[in-house]
């Protein structure tokens, strides 16, 4: 059951007002603008035992994901497409109100919407990874772990998730004999597309990007958009107790365009130099 | 939504017509009772195409456990759950994945209207069981929910009326039913304060273009405010009988 809650970071209500004052000014409390997303750092393939992996550093959440591949039966009603599944945990180390123990329903839904970003927008190719159709498929697992937690978990997560997918290089399984055999290649994963999301938090009247774990305290709404390499809109989710008006959503939508496509070069050019 | 290559049936013939009959601008068959569960404080149970569900609330109450409650507002609860019978294979009565999230997008959804800080320390639950699920279970919940909580006589700033929208082969249509879901590009459920013109969810699953978004967004709202009408005649049929004369204001 969903239960409404206190927020875990108690902001104070003169901090709060402070917020307030200089975003109503366009400035916002750490000196950004109301539209400046903080320095993205990216660390290709530091998991060496993983296919693929990266750490990527938003300000100052970091949250590091692996990738690993498997054989397995592919999904029910799928029959003929390689299992793609991701999940994300947000560390105890992450902040002090994090604990072990079963994910929480925000946990759970920031693994549902990093993984809708991915497979709405067909970033891989599933088609291609059928060993055996309806049988024996690959297996790509994504694991995020979130060791540092301040903000903008659903950006740095997502972004994570398609730096360690980008960089993975997958094993070549054959069938031999009716068995799965790993003959010791490596291949690059079927990539077609490079989703980024884009999350907009709106505080009062102004509308904010990549916001920190405080300007999340002080929320009203919270908007996460996915756009692929073409600029076409793949996954959207609202989140939080407050309402976005129509032209608030639009204009959203729009920003998360132009970012996206800011944060996508990057990141190729990240990727480029990385390896 | 995922699956665009599996498109070898046409979602929509030559006429414009869809696979259930309904053009692209049609709603599927709404039909909402107020007050079914009678020991509830307010319910509904709503038939939206081949949904069938029944919300219930209970509240505003004490908390259970006392240190949920919060000193200056009302603690929403929320639970969207489907029953085993629901779907065509047999859904596994635990909660799932799915379940938590949109029971997290639902109680998201409601809180806007309510006016929580009337009841501070106090609980509302709100109790939505999908007993036959179509597509848009989570739309046609929240308009059965947000009825169900008006009922209860909850202090409310609106009514929360929700309808998806979505691309069928590359036609935006409008209330996307179970194989429009499945087999269609994009789905996008929307829920809608009407009078307060505010968006309170929304999601997006599969591909739209910019132009498409905002044609899929303007589309869901018109969607919204049709549902808004069946809503406000549910709610005039339990309390006033048939005065359904009644103008709004």
């Amino acid at each position: 059951m969903s239960s409404s809650k206190r927020s875990t970071i108690i902001v104070e209500h003169l901090r709060k007002q402070q917020m307030w004052d200089s975003i109503s000014k366009g400035k916002r409390l750490d000196g950004r603008n109301l539209d400046e997303t903080r320095p993205m750092e990216i660390e290709f393939d530091i998991i060496k035992k993983a296919n693929g992996s990266a750490k990527v550093k938003l300000g100052n959440t970091e949250v590091v994901a692996g990738v690993k591949v498997e054989t397995g039966e592919p999904f029910e009603g799928l029959e003929n497409k390689g299992a793609l599944i991701l999940s994300a945990e947000v560390l105890p180390t992450a902040s002090p109100y994090s604990e072990p123990g079963p994910p929480d329903e925000e946990t759970v839904e920031l693994a549902r919407v990093v993984d809708r970003g991915v497979r709405e927008s067909q970033m891989v190719d599933l088609d291609k990874l059928v060993l055996i159709p309806g049988k024996t498929v690959y297996t790509i697992f994504v694991d995020c772990s979130i060791i540092n937690a301040d903000g903008n978990l659903f950006d740095a997560t997502s972004y994570a998730v398609v730096s360690a997918l980008i960089s993975s290089k997958l094993p070549v399984f054959e069938i031999q004999d009716g068995k799965v055999v790993d003959i010791g290649n490596k291949q690059n994963p079927p990539i077609t597309t490079i989703p980024i999301s884009i999350t907009a938090v709106r505080i009062g009247d102004a509308v904010i990007l990549d916001p920190t774990s405080e300007e999340e305290a002080c929320m009203d709404a919270r908007i996460t958009i996915t756009t692929n390499s073409d600029g076409h809109f793949t996954a959207i989710q609202k989140g939080s107790t407050g309402a976005f008006t129509i032209e608030q959503i639009k204009k959203a939508a729009e920003t998360a365009r132009i970012k996206g496509e800011d944060v996508r070069t990057k990141l190729k050019e990240l990727s480029n130099t990385g390896q | 939504m995922n699956q665009a290559q599996n498109q070898i049936k046409n979602l929509i013939d030559e006429n414009g017509k869809r696979t259930d009959g309904r053009t692209t601008d049609e709603l599927r068959e709404i039909k909402i009772t107020v007050g079914v569960v009678k020991n509830a404080d307010g319910s509904a149970f709503i038939e939206f195409g081949k949904n069938k569900i029944v919300a219930a609330v209970y509240g505003p109450r004490e908390v259970h456990p006392k240190h949920m409650a919060l000193p200056d507002r009302c603690v929403l609860r929320c639970r969207y759950h489907m029953s085993p019978f629901s779907t065509d294979t047999r859904k596994n009565p635990a909660p799932s994945r799915r379940e938590v999230e949109i029971s997290k997008v639902m109680r998201e959804s409601l809180e806007p209207a309510l006016i929580l800080e009337d009841y501070p320390r106090a609980a509302i639950d709100v109790f939505v069981e999908i007993l036959q699920a179509d597509g848009g279970s989570r739309c046609a919940g929240i308009t059965a929910a947000s009825i169900a909580l008006a009922d209860a006589g909850i202090n409310m700033r609106d009514i929360v009326c929700a309808c998806a929208a979505g691309k069928v082969d590359n036609t935006i249509v409008l209330d996307i039913n179970d194989t429009e879901d499945k087999e269609g590009i994009a789905d996008m459920p929307v829920a809608y304060m009407p009078h307060l013109e505010q968006v309170t969810l929304l999601q997006l699953d599969g591909i739209l273009t910019p132009e498409q978004f905002n044609e899929c967004m303007d589309k869901a709202i018109v969607g919204c405010n049709m549902v808004y009408e069946i809503q406000r005649q549910a709610l005039m049929q339990k309390y006033f009988g048939n005065e359904t004369e009644l103008k709004e204001e």
